[in-house]
């Protein structure tokens, strides 16, 4: 590996002890060795085996469920219905003030995605749980379904989450995260040119290798040991505190090593069941998606549609920037509100643009319920607006890389959400990139800095 | 569930245990023999995170019954060092930065050494094919290739 020390010399110290010096990872040696205990790499006697029964459509009302024959069937001690739970309406991130609760734990009167859990058995063995799960029935009154942004924000639409009201999420700001900077209008009146261009992306899964699960012990002590591959320890140990009514004393998590996550393991949502079943069976439980549940059910990152309207000048500058974006939230809050409000925050991108103006909507609709993914509420917005660049680019006939030096942020610019730029050095990778790629660019970019601005 | 007898050596190891009928090498290793260097990524032959060396045969051990190994040698990436001294596939990967979660591991070092075992002086290309089973959804598989090509020359430079 190269490091240029050209860049920033000034700032930089060489006498650091750990950064710029290569090191091992810590956890590699035991990867290496097979060595590592992952959490299900326990064997606990008298576990528990908990299939989840789950919604086989978009959208329902539950008419009745009928455990008789799942309960007889040999291997089965228990099953959990909504009843169970002492506290079953939940949102993970009323930690940080966001509500209103909105999601079941156990499903009660309806099932809002398909996927949904609506009881969980516990059994001797996987393969009774299984069985058993097959034999619960579940009588539906299907509903029309909302499955994309558009159908989910027409007039008229079926509410998704009565817990909402409506199908987007309300914020203090109203229907939508804000972000107004200068005078859109004034900047589109003064343009040479305008392009208007709509984006959009399907849901992604995260799919690690390790699925989603969680290994639970019941103590002599009265506390419940988890064993989780959670990547928020957190908040899957106050969720958890708050939908079991338990202190959080009597809750013992162990976690730390992650199968992979990209942000797919945020969601609470094996520990609270298997630590219920725990308790009230009196015996170690495990709770672990199937590859097949991984796929369909976990979180996945959010579908997204954004609507780009920038105003550019002859020479390259962008004047005005006008974006809509809309976050499918799925059927449940989880993560999303806040994806949507850091969609907003980060546009206009890296880019210094005089006015701004900015709506970001989390929106419900009867799928899978997103949630995070590496830079959730970003990196879609990141595809749409490189995209847009390069076709901006070509209406004012300037090269994609150039076009980017001429509108890229520098230290001092203030961004549109009135934080002003510091230690920026988007110029010198671009200066880099284009040594890199062989894709030249005029000396005079060579030449700019992201510490001033030149003249 | 009724319970047949198996017999193998794992690592080296003789091991005997009963387990029941139809029951996965994979689950017989990690919940009887305590094994767990194997492991369960998808339990329906995609993701190579199970795969282990019989009799020399790199094989998903999800889809293999435990009953059909009686009598077979066994390896798992768990028994390849001797005491601290790596094998040279494990001291690649660690040294290479090619396991980052980890969890696709234990399989890729596996199907790596059953190439290396018939292929000892393989090509990107044979290194390619033979982890083409193996999903690792952090690595973006080139240090993987890497490793297992660094490994191979290590070999012929010990071997020489
Ligand atoms: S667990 Fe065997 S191939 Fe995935
Ligand atoms: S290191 Fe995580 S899947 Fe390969």
């Amino acid at each position: 590996m190269e490091l240029r020390k050209e860049y920033f010399a000034d700032e930089r110290k060489d006498d650091l002890k750990e950064i710029g010096q290569p090191r091992l990872r810590a956890d590699a040696l035991g990867h290496v060795t097979g060595t590592t205990t992952f959490f299900a790499d326990r064997n606990l006697p008298g576990l528990l085996h908990l299939k989840m029964v789950r919604s086989p459509h978009h959208h329902a009302r539950i008419r009745s469920i009928d455990l008789s024959e799942a309960g007889r069937h040999p291997g089965v001690v228990r099953i959990l219905t909504a009843d169970d739970v002492p506290h079953n309406v939940y949102t993970i991130l009323t930690l940080i003030q966001v509500g209103p609760e909105d999601e079941t734990v156990l499903a009660t009167d309806k099932v809002r995605w398909k996927g949904e859990a609506i009881v969980a058995i516990l059994a001797d063995s996987e393969r009774a749980a299984h069985e058993a799960a097959q034999k619960v029935k579940v009588d539906y009154e299907v509903l029309p379904a909302v499955l994309s942004i558009d159908e989910a924000l027409a007039p008229g639409a079926p509410v998704v989450n009565e817990y909402h009201g409506q199908n987007f999420y309300r914020y203090d700001s109203g229907e939508c995260r804000k972000v107004r900077f200068g005078d859109v209008e004034a900047g589109f009146a003064g343009a040479d040119h305008i392009l208007e261009q709509t984006y959009g992306s399907g849901p992604i899964e995260h799919a690690p290798t390790e699925t989603t699960g969680c290994i639970v012990m019941p103590e002599g002590s009265g506390r419940f040991t988890c064993y989780t591959n959670t990547q928020a320890m957190f908040f899957t140990l106050d969720n958890t505190s708050i939908i079991l009514q338990m202190d959080g004393a009597k809750l013992h998590m162990v976690g730390g090593t992650v199968g992979g996550g990209f942000g797919g393991k945020v969601d609470v949502t094996v520990e609270p069941i298997a630590i219920l079943g725990a308790k009230l069976t009196g015996r170690p439980v495990s709770f672990i998606y199937s590859r097949e549940e991984e796929m369909q059910i976990s979180s996945p990152r959010a579908a997204e549609k954004l609507v780009i309207k920038d105003g550019v000048m002859k020479d390259g500058r962008i004047v005005a920037r006008y974006v809509k974006a809309y976050i499918d939230a799925g059927a449940y809050s989880r993560h999303s509100p806040y994806g949507a409000q850091k969609s907003a925050a980060h546009f206009p991108g890296p880019y210094t643009v005089e006015n701004v103006w900015v709506d970001s909507y989390c929106v419900y609709t009867n799928r899978t319920p997103s949630s995070a993914m590496r830079g959730f509420g970003v990196t879609i917005g990141d595809f749409a607006l490189e995209v847009q660049m390069d076709k901006l680019a070509r209406l004012v006939g300037m090269d994609p890389l150039e076009f980017r030096f001429v509108n890229a942020y520098r230290d001092g610019d203030m961004k549109a959400h009135r934080q002003p730029t510091e230690g920026a050095a988007l110029i010198e990778c671009m200066q880099e990139a284009s040594r890199a790629a062989q894709w030249p660019v005029a000396e005079k970019y060579l030449q700019m800095s992201s510490a001033r601005r030149e003249g | 569930m009724k319970k047949v007898p198996v017999q193998f050596t794992l690592n080296g190891e003789e091991k005997a245990e009963f387990v029941e009928s139809g029951v996965t090498l994979l689950k017989a290793l990690r919940e009887k023999i305590g094994d767990t260097s194997v492991k369960a990524g998808c339990q329906q032959g995609t993701c190579g995170s199970c795969a282990v060396i019989v009799d020399g045969e790199l094989r998903l051990s999800c889809l293999t019954l435990a009953e059909r190994c009686g009598g077979a040698a066994i390896e798992t990436t768990g028994g390849l060092a001797h005491g601290e001294v790596l094998h040279p596939l494990q001291r690649a990967f660690n040294e290479g930065f090619a396991t980052q979660c980890g969890f696709c591991t234990p399989g890729m070092i596996m199907a790596a050494k059953a190439l290396l075992d018939h292929n000892p002086q393989p090509s990107r290309e044979d290194v390619v094919e033979a982890i083409s089973g193996n999903i690792c959804r952090c690595t973006g598989y080139e240090p993987i290739i890497q490793a297992i090509l660094a490994a191979a020359r290590a070999n012929s430079l010990s071997a020489a």
